[in-house]
């Protein structure tokens, strides 16, 4: 355990667990978006699985990152295009609709990967790690937080940005609006179906965006590679408060945990099968904080409602 | 999706029919992946029809895996008579235990059942791998160094009698469709069946009259549980091995049933007994899908990509159908399908007085 909380150690733990909440952040700030206006999408797995497994084929045959990222993101607003018909226009059940959502993108990646792909290759390069300059001379705070891909600094520019929109701008005004009591934003004159769609489309990129970064850094691509990942960053949201900076200490805190757990594993620190119980921990903690935190913070009002005039 | 493929579609659903209804056998196969579809479809029935959503079939299937190979390890030598029936109820117990807790954190502390029913699959599916590797690991697994991940042979005594011998059709069968029929039962023909609908129908109304919604919530969650924990149980004591083997994913122990049986139960329509020819058919879809790899080397993943459609579809289409009921009635002004909302309690409690 000594070796653990070694100055050197700890900087490579917490490199990592940026690196890994990457695909967190990016999810549950888009998830974020969607469930302030009152959609709750649970084919956020299935998204980022479609995405991810199209970011790999395009980085397997191109070797273009920027192409994968594209193609990712064009696979998350094409399901989200979906799904937002469902359940905005057709006014389907959210919460089923994404299961049906996840289940279709889990078979589908698989589908497309055992027919095209077959063998488990690794794309010929992942995201380079880039130093800022300066910040990334900084003794080991600069190996810790400045020496990174470009898609995990985007994240977490994200996050102001996310702030922003939902806060500052008329679009994120309306987004709150539709989301806490979507008749009276109706009668103001905001599209309750419009305002949703879009949210849902901006949710869906982002989880398009966080496939793609699950493969980028990884490097490869096998059947349900997000192993539930999805679910746990709509969680995340939950658990960060449906605000843009919960949901950076929710995906933090699991990009730690995760990382924490590999560093130990690696070590030999814990014993065979233990890390089976470490990785437990995670799940407990967000049911014991959803515990903390239900009746503390208050769920958009509108969530999971679909909206029909009449 | 056949042709995008590349493969002829005719060829494609032959050999899908063939596969899963074109000789005893493979009926048989059709049935014996029916058999978790019923039990989870039916359980997702009842919880749903409380408008409580389960997502958590994977995590109770195992659940119930777990508790009933516990107690075969623990009494192997409890006659066939006996011990059949009680692993069985030790599948019920342990489905029915993972099931209470997210129903009771919904109740009494409004944590979304639908999170915590997906934590929980996480937390059973990490600690199955757990068992599996390291306390229950076959004492043989260790001697031969292979360290697969799987329980020892469980006791015959424990194991399901086959209907037809020298087939793979075994008595979990019946017990699904018997649990069917209860769950049927419960929904309609009792006090209880209809206090829990009551609640799904409007939980406000059913509050009114006199309905403890609370304790009905974590009921309906218990009951849904512990029929897939039945299933987690009839997986064990059916297979060919008697023994859970896991490969470190729960779909890798449960062939994902605990998500398939919510397609089968949407499809079915909610309702318990249809849920057995909606399992059969996609129990079929499985076997079918199998044999369509052997045939046409087409993945079977295309069975879990078709589900996924199906489940957009239903859900799509019963919103089309109650859209257009709801045009033509237009109660009011605006209508809201969430189940908080309350539609005429004054008829619904006369209702509830009468029962």
């Amino acid at each position: 355990m000594s070796q653990f909380f070694t100055l050197g150690v700890m900087v490579t733990v917490v490199a990592s667990g940026i690196r890994l909440a990457t695909p967190y952040l990016l999810a549950s700030l888009g998830e974020t978006i969607g469930q302030r206006s009152g959609v709750l999408n649970l084919g956020v797995d299935g998204i980022m699985l479609l995405a991810a497994f199209g970011a790999y084929y395009a980085a397997l045959k191109t070797g273009n990152l920027w192409l994968a990222v594209l193609v990712a993101l064009g696979t998350g607003l094409f399901v989200g295009i979906i799904y937002a018909l469902i359940t905005v226009s057709l006014h389907a059940a959210q919460g089923i609709s994404g299961i049906g959502i996840f289940l279709f993108g889990l078979g589908f990646s698989d589908l497309l990967f055992q027919v095209w792909v077959g063998t488990p290759l690794p794309i010929p390069r992942k995201l380079p790690a880039l130093a800022i300059p300066g910040l990334s001379d900084i003794p080991y705070v600069g190996d810790a937080l400045f020496r990174h891909n470009l898609m995990t600094y985007g994240a977490f520019l994200l996050v102001p940005a996310v702030m922003f929109l939902l806060q500052r701008t008329t679009f994120g005004m309306n987004v709150r609006a539709v989301g806490e009591n979507p008749q009276a934003a109706d009668s103001l004159g905001v599209s309750v179906e419009r305002t949703r769609f879009v949210a849902i489309l901006l949710g869906s990129s982002a989880a398009g965006l966080a496939g793609a970064s699950l493969v980028l850094q990884g490097g490869i691509f096998q059947a349900n590679l997000t192993n539930g990942l999805g679910f746990i960053a709509i969680a995340i949201v939950y658990f960060g408060a449906w605000r843009p900076l919960g949901a950076m200490v929710g995906s933090l805190l699991y990009g730690l945990v995760q990382a924490s757990v590999v560093q130990l594993k690696v070590q030999g620190t814990i014993p065979r099968g233990a890390s089976d119980l470490a990785a437990m921990a995670p799940a407990i903690i967000t049911i014991l904080a959803l515990v903390f935190l239900a009746g503390r913070v208050k769920a958009p009002a509108a969530l999971t409602r679909p909206f029909a005039r009449h | 999706m056949l042709v995008a493929l590349g493969e002829s579609p005719w060829e494609g659903l032959t050999s899908l029919a063939s596969g899963a209804f074109g000789s005893g056998d493979r009926i048989a196969a059709t049935m014996v992946k029916a058999t978790p579809l019923i039990l989870v479809g039916a359980g997702i029935s009842i919880a749903f029809r409380t408008s409580v959503v389960n997502i958590g079939g994977e995590g109770q299937i195992v659940a119930g895996a777990l508790l009933s190979t516990f107690v075969a390890l623990a009494i192997p030598d409890v006659p066939r008579v006996l011990l059949v029936p009680i692993v069985m109820l030790a599948g019920l117990v342990g489905g029915g235990i993972a099931g209470a807790i997210p129903g009771a954190l919904k109740a009494y502390t409004s944590v979304n059942e639908i999170l915590s029913t997906i934590m929980l699959n996480i937390i059973m599916l990490q600690f199955m791998n757990f068992l599996l590797r390291g306390p229950l690991i076959d004492p043989l697994e260790v001697e031969a160094g292979t360290r697969i991940p799987q329980t020892e042979r469980l006791s015959d005594n424990a194991a399901l009698p086959t209907l037809i011998p020298g087939s793979r059709l075994h008595l979990g069968v019946v017990i699904a469709l018997f649990a069917a029929a209860a769950a049927w039962l419960l929904l309609w023909r009792t006090p209880l069946g209809f206090r829990l609908r009551a609640v799904g129908h409007s939980p406000a109304a059913a509050r009114a009259a006199g309905i403890k919604v609370k304790r009905h919530v974590t009921y309906a969650l218990s009951i849904s549980g512990s029929l897939g924990g039945l299933a987690g149980a009839i997986l064990v004591f059916g297979s060919e091995s008697q023994r859970m083997v896991t490969d470190g994913s729960t779909a890798g122990f449960t062939g994902s049933a605990g998500f398939n049986g919510i397609v089968t139960a949407l499809f079915g329509g909610l309702h318990p007994l249809w849920t057995i020819p909606s399992a059969v058919l996609f129990g079929g879809l499985l076997t079918g899908a199998t044999n369509l790899q052997r045939v046409l080397q087409v993945p079977a993943a295309l069975a879990v990509a078709l589900n996924g459609i199906v489940v957009i579809f239903v859900v799509s289409s019963n919103r089309v159908r109650s859209a257009l009921e709801a045009m033509i009635q237009s109660r009011s002004e605006f209508n809201s399908t969430s189940p908080t909302d309350e539609p005429e309690p004054e008829t619904f409690i006369e209702e509830v007085k009468q029962a």
